[in-house]
């Protein structure tokens, strides 16, 4: 058994730093690196949609990883000079944070609009409920009107009081 | 039913309505189809040499002076070699047609237009897919229809054939031709 597993164990350590070497760019800082790490995790890869091109081994993710680099210390850009670069050439789906205008309301506070929606009729319905929970016993607190309606509404016929 | 329950009702059925317009309206919508960036823009710039030419220096301006197809093209691309057929048709037919060979190897791309003859007006070599990244490319083939003065009127993703031609692109590039 030892004679399997310890080539076997020694090839996992071999694999190890084969993967980490997919590229490797040389940083001057920390800083710097944490901020081309965060470029390319919030950067769509265009061709493979669901991944961004930190992880995506397609070709043109590769190419966009370079491109990001060279613009980050070599032109010296700013983040949002190399967003901007890139979204001119493959349009706002490139970014996994898309820009708030008019096409995007609906997805920036779409979420919230309904969120809102749902509270005001929970608070619709609980008002109700505590209204009928009153029962007869409340009858000093209805209104001239909802003691009319209530009177109305005990006269009417059983078939009809059911609907 | 009191108005109200019913208001409420119908909320809800026009919100599921809407779900299902939404879903059934997005299976037929092919999420790989990008809106090209570049649409009504007009093509970039570049200084790079004709294909198999290193000396011939082409630019922008060689596209110019009458409506044109630019198709991205590689000999590492499937795709490419099916659509290649197609676009010797639309050359016979007197269709300009410009190529980016992108990202490949002279040789290889010099050979393959030998095998599979050359439908290309001229082909500039786009090794390190500089023009290609300018353009928005992210996978060849595609097609760009460009205007007499160079700007971007359509884009196609993938392989051009006789349906994709006279559905989506003649209409777009006969309507270029008239005056």
């Amino acid at each position: 058994m030892r004679k399997i597993l310890l080539p076997l164990l020694c090839s996992l350590w071999l694999s190890a730093p084969a993967m980490a070497a997919i590229d490797t760019y040389e940083f001057e800082t920390q800083a710097e690196q944490d901020r081309y790490r965060k470029l390319i995790e919030e950067l769509r890869c265009p061709k493979c949609q669901n991944q961004n091109i930190a992880d995506s081994n397609a070709p043109i993710s590769l190419d966009l990883r370079e491109e990001t680099f060279r613009m980050m210390t070599e032109e010296k850009m700013t983040d949002e000079q190399i967003v901007d670069f890139l979204v001119e050439r493959y349009g706002d789906f490139v970014r996994y944070k898309p820009p708030v205008d008019k096409r995007t309301l609906v997805l920036w506070y779409g979420p919230f609009a309904l969120l809102g929606f749902g509270f005001l009729m929970l608070v619709i319905i609980v008002v109700r409920r505590r209204k009928d929970s009153h029962g007869p016993d409340s009858k000093a607190s209805l209104s001239g009107d909802e003691q009319q309606r209530l009177n109305e509404l005990l006269n009417q016929p059983r078939e009809s009081a059911d609907k | 039913m009191s108005k109200a329950r019913l208001l409420a009702v119908c909320l809800v059925l026009a919100g599921v309505a809407g779900f299902a317009w939404m879903s059934i309206y997005g299976l037929h919508n092919d999420p790989r189809e990008l809106p090209s960036a570049l649409l009504d823009k007009p093509f970039p710039e570049f200084s790079q040499p004709a294909l198999g030419e290193p000396e011939r220096l082409l630019t922008r301006n060689d596209f110019l002076g009458r409506p044109a197809l630019v198709n991205v093209w590689a000999t590492w691309c499937p795709t490419c070699r099916q659509e290649h057929a197609y676009f010797n048709k639309l050359a016979a037919q007197g269709v300009p047609i410009y190529g980016i060979n992108y990202k490949d190897e002279e040789d290889k791309a010099q050979k393959w237009l030998l095998d599979l003859k050359d439908p290309y007006v001229m082909n500039v070599s786009d090794p390190r897919g500089s023009l290609g990244m300018n353009l928005g490319v992210y996978g060849a083939p595609e097609t760009f229809i460009i205007d007499s003065e160079g700007v971007i009127r359509f884009k196609y993703v993938g392989a051009v054939d006789d349906r994709v031609w006279k559905e989506k692109m003649a209409p777009v590039y006969e309507g270029l031709l008239k005056p």
